[in-house]
């Protein structure tokens, strides 16, 4: 088995365990799409209108719950400094690890929208539109997460400062994201716009994330 | 297989932690590095492997497999035991094995080196110490690499259990292998040369 896919496995595996971040995202998920119908009350329209929004935003927090532990917790057990000695070279473990906590965050989220998006009034169309913006632009959420994780990962209380640092980068993911799920659902805009740059900003994401990172562990482990 | 340093030096956190180390380890030696605690040896082993910048000096390998980096071919111990607790005692030892290129992962005769074997299920969570500084050791047990930099290895073992972790090095020097052991104490190891850090100052 070579060191990437060891890694990834163990990555999966200790996201599925106790104490991993798999289940935490998806329960904080469904627990904060759900809360919002309580809140807004039974409007309707209102709650189809803002439903891709709040499935987004919901999504946006849930993949950031995660990724402060994505480094910090090798760091702190001496883990990471025999990843570094890896034969593999460092932007594609971390890009790796990127893969691992989307497959186990990620993923879930895009399996769990459709059934939470009866919550928010959105039919079958629509929801078929969310869950394909969603599955194009978690990763991106994913990867540029990656660069806060690499950044604060010797820090105590690194999850703060990670999404001071985070949330700004991921804004015009949550733009187009929305936009695209909104154009599915209301128009006028064609689907195909936005959803073309959403497609073009995980591009992006997938290449400039794991080397931001990477770049990042170096400096921190001096 | 030599590897050997030349007037090295090293800087961290705005501190020169040790200047002017010059040594050379030879295949089937080993060099214990001793000191004052502060006096650097930590700092040593991790430079060698390049997670702490050299600031000065030159280090080399010579013999060795020229495609692969210094780092590559040595295992390090350190501090830290780099186990999962959430992972059994055998999928820790796998994953460590896989990802370093072992080509099987065969993980009973390690842990049976180490005396683990009957332990194997059980989550690291619930180890002790010393036993999760016996199952760091398996790793370099389960990856043939020619080098090992262990820092303070014998820390937290019981009297067998240091005796064993001597008998495994021992194991590696007739093999051809080279060892750097950064250590308060004697750990078992016969004939060994001692390069002392910070006597100078």
């Amino acid at each position: 088995m070579s060191a990437l896919a060891a890694l990834l496995v163990r990555d999966m595996r200790l996201a599925v365990r106790v104490g991993g971040g798999a289940l935490m995202g998806v329960l904080f998920f469904l627990v904060v799409v759900t809360l919002t119908p309580f809140a807004l009350g039974p409007d309707l329209a209102l709650l189809k209108r803002i439903g891709p929004a709040i499935l987004w935003l919901a999504a946006l927090l849930a993949s950031l719950l995660a990724l402060d532990r994505l480094f910090a917790s090798d760091h702190e057990d001496g883990s990471l400094d025999l990843i570094l000695m890896s034969r593999a070279p460092l932007e594609l473990v971390v890009a790796v690890k990127g893969l691992a906590h989307w497959l186990t965050t990620g993923l879930p989220l895009i399996v769990a929208a459709p059934l939470i998006g009866l919550f928010l009034n959105l039919d079958p169309p629509a929801e078929a539109a969310l869950m394909l913006t969603l599955l194009v632009g978690t990763p991106a959420l994913t990867f540029i997460g990656l660069i806060g994780a690499a950044i604060s990962v010797a820090l105590r209380r690194g999850g703060l400062l990670l999404a001071v640092i985070v949330l700004p980068l991921t804004v015009p993911v949550l733009i187009f994201g929305v936009a695209a799920a909104n154009a599915a659902v209301t128009g006028p805009v064609p689907f195909g716009t936005p959803f073309t740059i959403l497609c073009a900003l995980t591009l992006a994401s997938l290449v400039v994330g794991p080397f931001a990172a990477a770049a990042a562990l170096r400096q921190e482990m001096e | 297989m030599r590897l050997s340093a030349v007037d090295l030096a090293c800087h961290r956190g705005g501190r020169d932690v040790f200047a002017g180390v010059s040594f050379a380890v030879g295949s089937g030696e080993a060099l214990t590095v001793t000191g004052r605690n502060g006096a650097g040896k930590s700092s040593l082993l991790r430079c060698i492997i390049g997670l702490v910048r050299i600031a000065h000096g030159r280090l080399t390998l010579e013999d060795g497999n020229s495609e692969l980096s210094i780092a590559e071919q040595t295992h390090y111990l350190g501090h830290q035991d780099a186990l999962k607790p959430s992972l059994s005692v055998a999928e820790n030892l796998r994953f460590w094995a896989g990802f370093f290129g072992a080509r099987t992962a065969k993980i009973a005769a390690p842990l049976a080196a180490v005396g683990l074997d009957t332990l194997a299920d059980l989550p690291a969570a619930y180890l002790s110490a010393g036993q999760r500084r016996r199952l760091s050791i398996a790793r370099l047990v389960a990856v043939e690499r020619p080098i090992w930099l262990l820092d303070e290895p014998s820390s937290a073992l019981d009297a067998a259990a240091q005796d064993r972790l001597g008998e495994l090095m021992r194991q590696h020097l007739a093999g051809g292998g080279l060892i750097l052991a950064a250590t308060h104490g004697p750990i078992g190891l016969a004939g060994a040369r001692e390069l002392r850090l910070g006597a100078a100052t």
